[in-house]
């Protein structure tokens, strides 16, 4: 079946991250397909490259980069919400004169249409709250 | 059947409840992350109102992450990641209380 997945959590302030990431690998050892990961609210600080967790924690965002990497997964962040909280790709920070761009290689910005997209033509929606 | 999620403990925060409150069988109730305090027998009073088609379930992982997984209600069957996949395409539809 084809799943997309909606993660609103914070990677530091919540698990949804972490169940989110669970739950596609359970998903994908089954013979699912993840269709796409949307990352919105408090969910897109996980596609900030400029995150440097301590050692011994799971640094989420290299996580779903290797999983989306792997399996061909699309992995769109609200660009509202990004905007807001200082994650921006190039064509962003140069739209909105900042010195610097931090969107993880392998994260798209996009809109609510890749959202609404997603749970057209997924089988599931599955989301995991902050 | 709809498949409802509780990621938040019952002791500081109000999501189980609103979840209890809203919901009617037949459906699934899979408490993850936080919530899986839900499922300890102190908090078994809450699920008095639900009747039997309301098959309630607790993550496994996330018992063990917390050491609690012995300390589970009877009322809860313990399933794995691979079995909340699972149940979430048994059920028509989510519905993620947080």
């Amino acid at each position: 079946m084809k799943i997309a997945v909606l993660v609103y959590g914070s990677p530091t302030a919540s698990s949804a991250a972490a169940t989110a990431y669970r739950y596609a690998r359970a998903a994908i050892g089954l013979g699912h397909q993840i269709t796409r990961v949307f990352f919105y609210g408090e969910g897109v600080h996980g596609a900030s490259a400029l995150a440097a967790p301590p050692q011994d924690e799971v640094n989420w965002g290299q996580r779903w980069q290797q999983l989306a990497q792997e399996h061909e997964i699309e992995m769109i962040v609200c660009i509202a919400a990004a905007l807001r909280r200082g994650v921006l790709n190039q064509q962003e920070a140069q739209r909105h004169g900042k010195s610097a761009a931090n969107l993880a290689a392998g994260f798209e910005l996009s809109g609510l249409g890749q959202l609404a997209d997603a749970a057209l033509n997924s089988d599931r929606l599955i989301t995991f709250g902050g | 059947m709809i498949l409802h999620t509780v990621n938040r403990a019952p002791g500081s925060h109000a999501a189980l409840q609103q979840c209890i409150q809203a919901l009617s069988g037949p459906a699934a109730l899979l408490l993850i992350e936080d919530g899986v305090y839900g499922a300890t027998p102190a908090f078994t009073r809450l699920f008095h109102r639900l009747d039997g088609t309301v098959h309630c379930y607790v993550l496994a992982a996330d018992l063990q992450a917390r050491g609690i997984d012995a300390l589970v209600d009877g009322r809860f069957q313990v399933i794995d990641d691979a079995a909340f996949v699972q149940l979430s395409l048994d059920c028509d539809k989510m519905v993620a209380w947080y």
